[in-house]
């Protein structure tokens, strides 16, 4: 993988597991192998590393399931890693208690899928997004200064002074993601995870917050993580794409190249299952068959050969690791080291 | 206030005539608790304004009747309708002490339980299921035996029992709004568990309590009625009107219904009347699905 | 409405409007919406949320309930109105002439009850076979639908079952009444992408099939531009577009096609901005006076805000509601 130098994020083998089985009395389990404790876990997240550059826009995409919302949530420490590092401007934080990682907190934002769920229905939107800020600033004169830096954040993103008294029903879903946009602008940070900022929206509307972003990044250095399903989505605003599956990062390249010359035969399938509004070119059709596999019971060797059209026996004993293969792309396919298995 | 009166909660207010007749009666209530003894002329327990002579007196449409005791007397000269007014005082005071004690008591544990999880929650929910196997009844005896009968008595044990259904249905409400991402924006903001719970959680799991607070105040005015009839409330020195019932049931089959009948009455409506705007409430404040 | 078919539709829907009277005043969610669908035929109804294109789906099959109601207009199928027909002759029609695939098929199947028994509820109720006939009527359509060990999955609950099969079985009991019209509404929205392309195709091959037709609600223009021949465009209750899909996409004359085209971030092409269509989808319960679409309209002119367009025919098949329509190679 090619190493960014300085970055602004740098996400090392990361890995994330739930444990889901409940509490102690819900996890016995009596049965002819007698009485015995179950701890059935979920590998959401099956080490993942990449790195973000400053003021660079990295999407990671996948469908659900992969774990791509739970990388983000990790990263942005809602969750604590069960293993790895994760490396904000040079400090890794994915030890750090509650008071450590609060001046970590003006480096690094996030904003949500949900426009209804992100904001709390109880506070007015001037509350909401100062709060950030608020956590930040504790001397009385620096208080002061805030109301001020709010209203011009909510101008920034397309509000003007007047809504800065209402609540968030009063205001359309397009609306509350700015207001989401520029609650995580608050602290100038150097990095938004950005989860699925405009799924929810409508196509006109998406539209408009995917140009906010970009003016945002172009005026503030902002480095993205942004996660996304929508592969068109991300060909619009990604410098970087990283493709997810089942917990795994399978591939990671440029923007330009991963939709050129995609490798591994997952981002191949998902670019050709992609609905386009121009007439289908004939670049193949791989049809994927069955559903994914469970992540309580990862298949063996490559996790994603129970549907892959290519795959022969070393799949099944030999887990793939991610391999460069020139031009920032790497891969982790065995059709890599093997190409000329590379047909139906 | 205007924003009120125009709002969809006033306006189907005005076209329930449950909710009218509810909150009717729980304004009437309401005033002769507060006002209510300014306006009678006698004390009922004063002891030296009551006059043996003027006792079990019928109402004053019956024969016999004086109008200066619009409902009759008791076995002691008391005007019932004065007695009536005092002993509502004390039950719906008891009602609402209760009532705040248990809600305040119960979102607290439910917070707790929804928000940590783990073992604060499963203690905390076996108590509730523990708790709710006692009736405040027994509850009630066991004070009494150990340390005597007494207002704050009965407080105590209404809240013993009061205060699980608060905590479990916030302790529902808790888990559904952690998983909300308004509150995991919290958390990347920095803000600490406690100013979590208390800046974002708190107030949105509030709204279905209104409903049980306001219901719960006629239930703990019923049960309070209960263990005085049993002997196990209030004293005999600030009798609600549980009490009245008691004192008056001995006589009753004498005839003499008159003291036991009305403030059995006058419970009867207030709760009547709770009930009837608790069910309106539920109805208007119940999330509707678009 | 001149109609655009050339044979008798199967489907005629006419000025249909549907309102809904709220506390906050009358929501018009269908505000004059005509368009005809003929047998074997895939319409695409397109707009975005408060476009009113999931009312007109309800409202078709007669599924609006208080405080809705369907105000005026005429539902013609085969000729005769649906809007003023009874609630028994709407029964016969619901899931043997007309059926329904919802979006989330978490709740459209009914968890308490096994996928077989929620199959032979639809044959019992529209045809006359026996019990063992209904058994093998239900077995065939899971497998063509493509679940495996059919006979099995009949006795399994819906949550026992992955969305995108979830789809297939809500696919194959709106099928198995051999209904002449299916409405399908944002049938593969809550899917996964690999997901929906398998669920697309496999509605597509069951239709041609079957030789029935198809009103696709979706705000997706790119799985409509796939699936169907004929597209209306619906922005705030009103038909603003429509006519053949090719024609629409490539040369639309409307500018709120135009703009919606233009929003969709596309694989091919590449463009540092986004053309966005500024502003927000104006209140419901006010709509201006006028174009609705006239405060975010780049083309917008004093005679938009005095006078509502109509459908006027345009070029090819096109009919467009705008008094200054775009000519084919015109940008906004």
């Amino acid at each position: 993988m090619t190493s960014i130098s300085d970055p602004m994020l740098d996400v090392r083998d990361l890995e994330m597991h739930f444990a889901i089985g409940g509490g102690l009395l819900d996890r016995l389990k009596l049965d002819s192998g007698g009485l015995r404790l179950e701890n059935p876990v979920v590998r959401a997240v099956n080490g993942v590393s990449f790195s973000i550059a400053r003021g660079e826009i990295m999407a990671l995409v996948g469908e659900s399931g992969c774990g791509k919302s739970t990388v983000a949530k990790t990263i942005a420490r809602i969750y604590k890693p069960t293993v790895g590092e994760i490396h904000i401007d040079g400090e890794d934080i994915a030890g750090h208690g509650f008071a450590e990682m609060l001046p970590v907190r003006a480096k690094m934002q996030m904003i949500f899928q949900d426009p209804y769920a992100s904001l709390n229905p109880r506070q007015k939107v001037r509350d909401i997004v100062a709060e950030p800020l608020l956590e930040q600033t504790k001397s009385a004169a620096d208080r002061k200064a805030v109301p001020a830096q709010i209203e011009k954040l909510l101008a920034r993103v397309g509000l003007n002074a007047e809504h800065a008294g209402r609540y968030p029903h009063q205001f359309s879903g397009g609306q509350r993601q700015r207001i989401g946009i520029a609650r995580a602008l608050s602290v100038t940070p150097g990095l938004i995870v950005a989860d699925e900022p405009v799924s929810a929206l409508d196509v006109s509307i998406q539209a408009q917050i995917l140009n906010l972003m970009k003016d945002l990044r172009d005026e503030f250095g902002l480095a993205y993580l942004f996660i996304s399903h929508d592969l068109s989505v991300v060909h619009h605003i990604a410098d970087r794409v990283g493709v997810m599956y089942l917990g795994f990062m399978v591939e990671n390249a440029p923007r330009d190249i991963l939709f050129s010359r995609p490798r591994h035969p997952y981002t191949r399938a998902l670019l050709s299952a992609a609905p386009s509004i121009k007439p289908k070119r004939s670049s193949e059709e791989i049809v994927l068959s069955g559903e994914v596999p469970s992540a309580l019971d990862l298949p063996t060797g490559c996790c994603f050969r129970t549907r892959c059209p290519f795959a022969w026996d070393r799949c099944a004993r030999e887990r793939p690791a991610l391999q460069d293969v020139g031009a920032g792309q790497t891969v982790a396919c065995h059709l890599t080291d093997e190409p000329e298995r590379d047909h139906p | 206030m205007t924003g009120f009166f125009r709002s969809e909660f006033f306006h189907n207010y005005k076209r329930s005539t449950s909710a009218i007749i509810g909150s009717a009666l729980m304004a009437f209530f309401a005033f002769a608790v507060l006002a209510g003894p300014f306006l009678v002329a006698q004390d009922p327990y004063d002891i030296a304004a009551l006059n043996l002579m003027d006792s079990y007196k019928p109402p004053m449409w019956l024969e016999g009747g004086d109008p200066r005791f619009p409902l009759g007397t008791d076995g002691q000269g008391r005007d019932v309708w004065a007695s009536i007014l005092y002993g509502a005082r004390i039950s719906v005071f008891i009602g609402l002490v209760a009532m705040i004690a248990s809600c305040t008591l119960g979102t607290l544990l439910g917070l707790v339980a929804g928000f940590y999880g783990g073992i604060a929650d499963a203690i905390i929910m076996r108590i509730a299921d523990i708790q709710l196997s006692f009736p405040s009844i027994l509850i009630a005896l066991f004070l009494m035996s150990a340390v005597g009968t007494g207002i704050d008595k009965v407080l105590i044990a209404l809240t013993a029992v009061g205060w699980v259904v608060y905590a479990r249905t916030v302790r529902g409400s808790t888990l559904s709004e952690i998983e909300k991402e308004y509150v995991q924006a919290a958390k990347v903001a920095g803000l600490s568990n406690r100013k979590i719970i208390r800046k974002h959680v708190l107030p949105n799991v509030l709204t279905p309590l209104i409903v049980i607070a306001t219901i719960q105040v006629g239930t703990f005015v019923l049960i309070e009625a209960s263990l005085s009839f049993l002997g196990v409330g209030v004293p005999i020195t600030q009798p609600s009107l549980g009490l009245l019932i008691k004192n008056g049931f001995d006589v009753l089959f004498s005839g003499l219904w008159w003291t036991s009948v009305f403030p059995g009455v006058a419970i009867m409506t207030l709760v009547f009347g709770i009930n009837l705007f608790g069910d309106f409430l539920r109805d208007e404040l119940n999330p509707r699905l678009k | 409405m001149t109609t655009q078919t050339k044979s008798k539709p199967l489907l005629a829907v006419q000025d249909l409007h549907t309102h809904f009277h709220t506390f906050a005043g009358t929501v018009k969610a269908v505000n004059g919406v005509s368009f005809e669908i003929g047998a074997g035929e895939v319409m695409g109804l397109v707009g975005e949320s408060g476009g009113g294109k999931s009312v007109v789906g309800f409202s078709i099959l007669g599924l609006i309930d208080s405080p809705g109601k369907i105000e005026g207009g005429q539902i013609l199928l085969d000729g005769q109105d649906l809007v003023t027909a009874g609630e028994d002759r709407l029964r016969q029609v619901r899931g043997r002439e007309i059926s329904m695939v919802f979006q989330d098929p978490m709740t459209s199947l009914n968890p308490l009850h096994t996928v077989g028994r929620q199959m032979d509820e639809v044959l019992c109720l529209h045809s006359d076979l026996d019990a063992g006939a209904r058994k093998q009527a239900c077995i065939d359509m899971l497998e063509s639908v493509g679940i495996s060990r059919a006979e099995e999955r009949l006795k399994a609950y819906p949550h026992q079952f992955s969305g995108g099969m979830r789809q297939r079985v809500v696919i194959a009991i709106a099928m198995l009444a051999r209904p002449r019209l299916i409405i399908a509404d944002e049938p593969t929205t809550a899917l996964d992408v690999t997901i929906q392309s398998q669920i697309l195709k496999l509605m597509r091959q069951q239709i041609a099939d079957k030789g029935a037709s198809m009103i696709l609600i979706t705000h997706d223009l790119a799985v409509v531009s796939e699936m169907a021949d004929h597209i209306a465009v619906l922005y705030c209750g009103n038909v603003v577009e429509r006519g053949k899909t090719r024609e629409l996409i490539e040369t639309p004359t409307h500018p709120y096609t135009r703009g919606l085209i233009d929003s969709i971030p596309d694989t091919a092409e590449r463009h540092d901005r986004l053309k966005q269509i500024p502003g927000s989808v104006p209140d419901i319960r006010n709509l201006p006076k006028g174009c609705n679409f006239k405060d975010r309209c780049p083309r917008a002119q004093a005679l938009c805000a005095e006078r509502e367009p109509s459908l006027t025919a345009q070029h090819g098949s096109l009919w467009a509601a705008c008094h200054f329509p775009l000519k084919p190679g015109e940008l906004a």
